[in-house]
């Protein structure tokens, strides 16, 4: 979490230089080399093989989905067939899928998280803190197939009953809006999704907001206050700017989790190849999800190759999301460093 | 003295390495799902009475074909039979070992087990969205007098490639023409309509939960959690319940002496059930490992001579004895490098 601290621009601390070796130990610790040797061999190695693995599996990736890229190439991406009798294949509907989904979970989870953080840190008495805090990231430790079973048996019925049902017949048959409630209100489908995923990130993203509140300096926020200004003020003005590189670090971890969430949402999502109609109601299917599903039994050739295709898209989806973030804080500390 | 201490690690690992290869007896396999309890429950027993091990991973179909192919494993199981030409190809054969059938579900408040009539057109055409009512003049006509209500049918169907939906999908494509030229057959299809559920527990769960669904699973479950089946109309023009015996009877009926390619579905005879398929093993012709492919045989012929209980507790049906003695005249055509038959007795 501490690598999220943001480097505030107000507190410049002097960095401690870091020196390179200078001289060599004294003689007596002279005598046994090879330890250095050896712990400079493993921690080399360490760092090595994780670039060794990461370039490993990109490359079989690839190889893996050379029959796909050959035959579709990047229309890949925008066919959306998925027929495995014909054996004709594109990912449109499961990337579709996998980026409303996550797009749903972090609408709903982010002001939540915010709320959460912003109670924790400002709002909430003191013995209420530590009992509170200690619950959320609780949330974090459940199982995601806990979280699947959960939404499928106790919390998809939930949903159609009150939720879906009367927003179909609130909005239903409003032109524009209308088209997002269409479909069977059974409770499965990307709304479900959705939600699910949101209550999975929000302990992550929450944990983190409030471990950035916690360090913005007391004396900033006693000063806000000290001319005036309400809470809503002091964390607008004050927090949020301090902690902003922090609090995008929390999103993005939550953002990531949600993309590449698998069980939870094969249970709620109806794993249905459609993208006829947009409705958030209608049964739809994500990337990880069609992993999961047709991986065992898909035969050789293209329906294998197509599946690990999609595994390619995703990485390059949370590659993509990655990178975004990377730039965002680099432009946000390129901005403040112009401010001051 | 890193040197000796490599040197001793390297020679200990290849000295258990070996002792492991020439102690290992363990038969391997993997595949097909839907087999893999009656094989573990087979292993057990087959453990305590020989003390031989049977190892199973059940991986899905798919991936057990692949693995067979790769030769990782002694035997592949699969629940889709491979065409006679495919394995002339790789060399290998295959045989069934049981049967099971598929049984649509429905969840209709006042409705019974057995209360509704279907045909493989009708169902047909509700998997396909044409029928969307339940009481549509087609299932009303089917089922004069059932209380079918004025609902939406929620379609239920498998998301994941499956061995059961192979036989749910072979039946309609039989038997709906429509189906036929739109969907087609396989383990996992392009499914026109309906919520796709993880595994049979899946799509049990769902039927079960949603109201006015239909679904299909595979016997077991309807017989676990007492779902409300419905009769199909067989090739006879029957309609018949699935249970053990309108399995059998579909089994029967198939030419196996003809190739043990057979797809159980849509059988002629007067009680066969008409979703009704076997699952199979695939082996190598000629064992590199004439030892391992002994004792992969010599479980399974000991399976067929004790295992028919242990397959009907489990809601499984035996093979038929003609067509058991017909595996095991095929097995004479697995052979060691050399041209020798591998024992299985």
């Amino acid at each position: 979490m501490t690598a999220t601290l943001p480097a505030g621009a107000s507190l410049q601390e002097t960095p401690i230089e870091r020196l390179g070796s200078t001289g060599s130990p004294p003689p007596g610790r002279r005598m046994s080399r090879w330890p250095d040797a050896l712990f400079s061999v493993l921690a080399h190695g360490a760092a090595w093989i994780t670039l060794a693995l990461l370039a490993g599996i990109i490359v079989s990736l690839i190889l893996g989905a050379m029959p796909s890229i050959r035959e579709y190439g990047l229309s890949f991406l925008w066919r959306a067939e998925w027929d495995p009798v014909q054996d004709s294949y594109g990912g449109l509907v499961m990337i579709y899928g996998t980026l409303m989904s996550s797009f749903i979970a972090l609408l709903i989870a982010v002001p939540v998280s915010f709320g959460i953080a912003l109670f924790l840190t400002e709002l909430s008495p003191n013995w209420l803190k530590r009992p509170l805090g200690i619950a959320i990231e609780l949330l974090a430790a459940v199982p995601s197939i806990v979280y699947g079973m959960w939404g499928l048996l106790v919390f998809g019925p939930l949903l159609a009953r009150y939720v879906q049902q009367p927003l179909q017949a609130a909005f239903g048959d409003v032109p524009g809006i209308g088209q997002l409630f269409q479909g069977p209100p059974v409770g499965l489908g990307l709304l479900s999704a959705g939600i699910i995923l949101a209550i999975m990130v929000i302990p992550f993203i929450a944990a983190v907001m409030r471990d950035v509140f916690e360090v913005t300096p007391p004396m900033l926020k006693e000063s806000a206050y000290g001319l005036g200004s309400t809470t809503w003020e002091v964390v607008s003005k004050v927090v949020l700017p301090y902690t902003k590189t922090g609090v995008i670090g929390g999103i993005m971890l939550g953002l990531g989790r949600a993309l590449g969430e698998t069980m939870a949402v094969t249970f709620v999502i109806g794993n249905m190849n459609q993208l006829e109609s947009l409705s958030l109601f209608e049964a739809a299917n994500s990337i990880t999800s069609a992993l999961a599903n047709e991986f065992a039994e898909a035969g050789e050739g293209l329906h294998q190759a197509s599946l690990i295709y999609l595994g390619l898209v995703l990485f390059f989806i949370t590659f993509v999301v990655l990178a975004l973030s990377k730039l965002l804080l680099a432009q946000l500390k390129k901005a403040e460093g112009g401010r001051s | 003295m890193i040197h000796r201490t490599a040197r001793g690690l390297v020679i200990g690992a290849t000295l258990s390495l070996t002792a492991g290869l020439t102690l290992a007896q363990d038969i391997t396999g993997a595949g097909a799902t839907f087999p893999a309890p009656i094989y573990a429950k087979w292993a057990d027993a087959y453990n305590k009475a020989t003390g031989a091990r049977m190892n199973y991973q059940s991986v899905g179909s798919g991936a057990g074909i692949r693995q067979i192919k790769a030769k990782t494993v002694d035997f592949g199981a699969s629940d889709m039979p491979l065409k006679d030409d495919e394995l002339a190809k790789d060399g290998m054969l295959q045989f069934p070992t049981v049967i099971g059938g598929v049984v649509p579900v429905v969840n209709i408040k006042g409705i019974a087990p057995g209360q509704i009539k279907l045909t493989g057109q009708v169902l047909g055409d509700i998997y396909l969205g044409k029928i969307t009512r339940w009481n549509d003049a087609a299932l009303t006509a089917l089922n004069p007098g059932v209380p079918l209500p004025d609902a939406a049918i929620a379609v239920v169907r498998r998301a994941d490639g499956s061995g059961t939906s192979f036989i749910f999908t072979n039946y309609l494509s039989k038997v709906n023409a429509e189906w036929k030229s739109k969907v087609g057959e396989g383990t996992a299809v392009n499914w026109p309509t309906g919520a796709g559920g993880k595994g049979n527990e899946g799509v049990a769960a769902f039927v079960q939960r949603l109201p006015n669904s239909i679904g299909y699973v595979e016997y077991a479950y309807v017989k676990q959690n007492k779902m409300t089946y419905t009769l199909l109309k067989n090739s006879a023009g029957n309609f018949v319940a699935p249970d053990d015996a309108n399995f059998r009877a579909a089994a029967a009926s198939a030419e196996w002496a003809k190739s043990f390619y057979q797809i159980l579905t849509e059988q002629p005879g007067k009680d066969s059930w008409p979703l009704t398929g076997a699952t199979f093993i695939l082996m190598y012709k000629t064992q590199e490992k004439p030892a391992n492919a002994s004792a992969a045989l010599k479980f399974f012929d000991w399976a067929y001579a004790n295992g028919d209980a242990m397959a009907a507790e489990l809601e499984y049906v035996a093979l038929p004895a003609n067509v058991k003695d017909l595996v095991r005249k095929q097995w004479g055509e697995i052979k060691d490098a050399s041209g020798k038959p591998v024992a299985f007795k």
